[in-house]
């Protein structure tokens, strides 16, 4: 007679965790996953060693022939003051103007303080024109000054000291250009990563479904344990892939100083980055494994998904083209608090700096109390439509049968 | 320990308007060969996805042993389903070893248990490949491997024969009865008749989601009428009228074959046809499996 010849129990956390573990497997073995992470990885870091070699220099250099050398210090101060950064040397004429020809100077400042000629090979860049202009009116207004029997320092010292005292109402967050910059590419990055992740989970339902492989793994595993099963594994790995890419790419702006902000604001920036990744992705893929559900080709999980997509992408448009500009926009704030776009959004602003405690914590408690009904509605879905093959099962008809 | 009979026990199922099954009832006993026969459409797939879970009935019930089945017992059953399926992109081995173990083996077992069937079904050379790199034969046996891995104590195939070459038969056939002799019960539909009546202990025929026979083989030819074939060369026509219940079917040559409806002596048949001359043949046919079902269907249609 027959008898049990193993132990057929299987609990419910066993069939998702084997699921997952096929995901997980199945990815990091692939090798469009491989190449796309170690691209991503090296354009990160070919970026910042490029932004290290453009930002490292300066904007411009000028040289100064020996006679009015004394200049070169005041001008690199009016260029500050400017918002610029010059570089200054000493050279003779004849060579100095070998240098502006061969383009190793970008100006080179002859004549004396009364009369000042500026000699560039072909045209001047607009900022140097301005800096060297202001550096010459106020040699004139020097010289005024002295001719009037004034003290040429003393009064630039007075004028100097004589600024507005600002009176802010509300005190507004000193936005760093870095962490903008910061923003935008965990925005990027969190965009990327949940379109492609998400897609992978469609993808990974219809293949079941276009293989018909589901209805043996149906046979012995519930539908809600092959679809969470599936949406943890792609997670997962797309969660390594997030803190691989976004921490070598932090560290390695760290490392070569083109990030000058505090290590704990770059691991703070990670973290949020990783949360976020984690909400954003199980909130989408969940509604992208339930779309995906319903069709039974490849070719028709583009066409299902996007409705879910659209939302994903309009989030992330909104958020690339206002928060650079203007990372206190009332409308995008409103937005990164609804479910729908906080995974793109709230992310972005966050990196950015100077989000209140209470508007991180509401849009995350938000995303956080609609996942278990995503969930719900996402398995309903799933497992009325997996295994209807053929044509494109109606949401309505996937909804309504038990 | 139970009889261990899989029991298919008033299973209804509509889908819309349309009645799939209409309280289909059979059993399949521990140690037998069941075939499950029936037109496309009868309802054959559906029954099978009932046992398995994948559908669910509108009423009626799927037992076990005596109990009804649940999940548990269900990844006790070696299922081939008809869409053939697996991953097309997952290496053979690590395929049926990821079955196995969704099945609840632990990795040791499941890993043996691939070897082992890889072995036996004639593909162990291609546990690396790709599924989809496959012969479509291999492709099969790679199948009827996924439901033979867990060592499952219910073997439910759907159209196992279905696109094999006469050798894969041959194995499939080979282990069908070596896991009934094992003392499970195995069911498989077929539309090869033959093979059925070769290889099955018993049979049910589904016609529009009703069972409509069920029973051995000769069990089912015991209820229709009884053929005979008797070659008297001399006989003159009409040799047959005075006996009652027997009507001449067809003349073959010298042969006339004849039909005695149940319960007629064939002695009698005899006698008038000795007495006619000589008698060079008088024999019993036994109608084949495919005459037994192409009658139970004709009839049902004409009802």
């Amino acid at each position: 007679m027959t008898t049990p010849g193993h132990d057929v129990r299987l609990s419910s956390w066993d069939a998702v965790r084997l699921v997952a573990g096929r995901e997980v497997r199945t990815k990091l073995r692939s090798k469009a996953f491989l190449i796309a992470t170690a691209a991503t990885l090296i354009l990160l870091i070919g970026f910042a060693l490029v932004m290290k070699f453009i930002g490292g220099g300066s904007d411009a250099t000028v040289g100064f022939a020996p006679g009015n050398d004394a200049l070169a210090q005041p001008l690199e101060a009016v260029a500050r003051s400017l918002g610029e950064t010059i570089d200054t040397r000493e050279v003779s004429e004849d060579e100095g103007r070998a240098q502006v020809a061969d383009e190793s100077l970008d100006a080179l400042v002859v004549g004396s303080a009364d009369s000042l000629r500026v000699v560039v090979k072909k045209d001047i860049d607009d900022s140097l024109r301005n800096s060297l202009n202001v550096l010459a009116s106020q040699l004139a207004l020097n010289q005024e000054i002295a001719e009037l029997g004034g003290d040429p320092a003393q009064v630039s010292a007075a004028v100097a000291d004589a600024t507005v005292q600002v009176e802010p109402l509300e005190e507004p967050f000193p936005y760093d250009g870095q962490q903008l910059f910061l923003g935008i590419v965990a925005g990027i990055l969190i965009y990327m990563s949940l379109l492609l992740n998400g897609q992978l989970v469609a993808q990974g339902v219809v293949e079941e479904k276009a293989s018909r492989v589901v209805e043996l793994l149906l046979s012995t595993i519930r539908p809600w344990q092959l679809m969470l099963g599936k949406v943890l594994g792609i997670g997962l790995v797309g969660l390594i892939q997030m803190v691989v890419i976004g921490g070598v790419g932090i560290a390695a702006a760290l490392a070569l100083d083109v990030l000058t902000i505090s290590v704990s604001t770059a691991v703070g920036t990670v973290i949020w980055l990783v949360v976020w990744y984690l909400l954003g992705f199980l909130m989408y893929s969940l509604l992208f494994a339930g779309l995906g559900a319903l069709v039974s080709r490849q070719e028709d999980v583009g066409g299902v998904v996007s409705p879910a997509l659209m939302f994903v992408i309009v989030g992330y448009v909104i958020g690339i083209s206002v928060l650079p500009s203007d990372p206190d926009n009332a409308m995008v704030e409103g937005l990164s608090l609804l479910p729908v776009f906080a995974p793109t959004v709230m992310p972005m602003r966050l990196a950015m700096g100077g989000v209140p405690t209470w508007q991180a914590a509401l849009s995350v408690g938000l995303v956080v109390i609609l996942i278990p009904a995503l969930v719900w509605l996402a398995g309903r879905i799933y497992s009325n439509a997996v295994m209807r093959s053929g044509a494109r099962v109606k949401l309505k008809d996937a909804l309504r049968s038990a | 320990m139970g009889d261990a009979r899989l029991e298919i026990d008033r299973v209804s199922k509509r889908y819309g308007d349309v009645v799939a099954l209409r309280e289909t009832t059979f059993d399949v006993r521990a140690g037998e060969l069941f075939g499950f026969v029936g037109s496309n459409g009868a309802g054959k797939t559906t029954t099978m996805r009932i046992a398995l879970g994948v559908l669910a009935a509108d009423s009626g019930e799927v037992r076990w042993d005596g109990t009804p089945i649940t999940l548990d017992t269900r990844r006790r059953i070696g299922y081939m389903p008809e869409e053939r399926g697996l991953y097309p992109k997952m290496k053979v081995g690590e395929q049926l070893v990821y079955l196995a173990r969704l099945h609840g083996l632990s990795a040791s077992d499941a890993e043996r248990s691939m070897l082992d069937w890889t072995e036996r079904l004639g593909v162990d050379g291609r546990r690396g490949d790709d599924v989809q790199n496959l012969s479509l034969g291999n492709q099969q046996r790679v199948q009827l491997a996924a439901a033979l891995v867990h060592n499952p104590d219910i073997l439910v195939l759907d159209e196992p024969f279905s696109g094999l070459d006469p050798i894969a038969v041959e194995v499939m056939s080979k282990v069908l009865l070596e896991k009934a002799a094992e003392g499970i019960p195995v069911v498989f539909s077929s539309h090869q008749l033959e093979l059925v009546e070769r290889l099955c202990d018993r049979v049910g025929i589904i016609r529009g989601g009703e069972m409509v026979a069920v029973g051995t083989v000769d069990e089912l030819r015991s209820g229709g009428a009884v053929e005979m074939v008797v070659d008297a060369p001399r006989a003159q026509p009409g040799w047959t009228d005075g006996i009652a219940g027997v009507t001449v079917r067809s003349h073959d040559g010298s042969r006339t074959i004849l039909e005695l409806t149940n319960g007629v002596d064939d002695q009698a048949v005899l006698t008038a046809a000795l007495a006619t001359g000589p008698v060079h043949e008088f024999s019993r046919r036994r109608p084949s499996l495919t005459e037994l079902y192409r009658n139970v269907v004709t009839q049902e249609d004409k009802a």
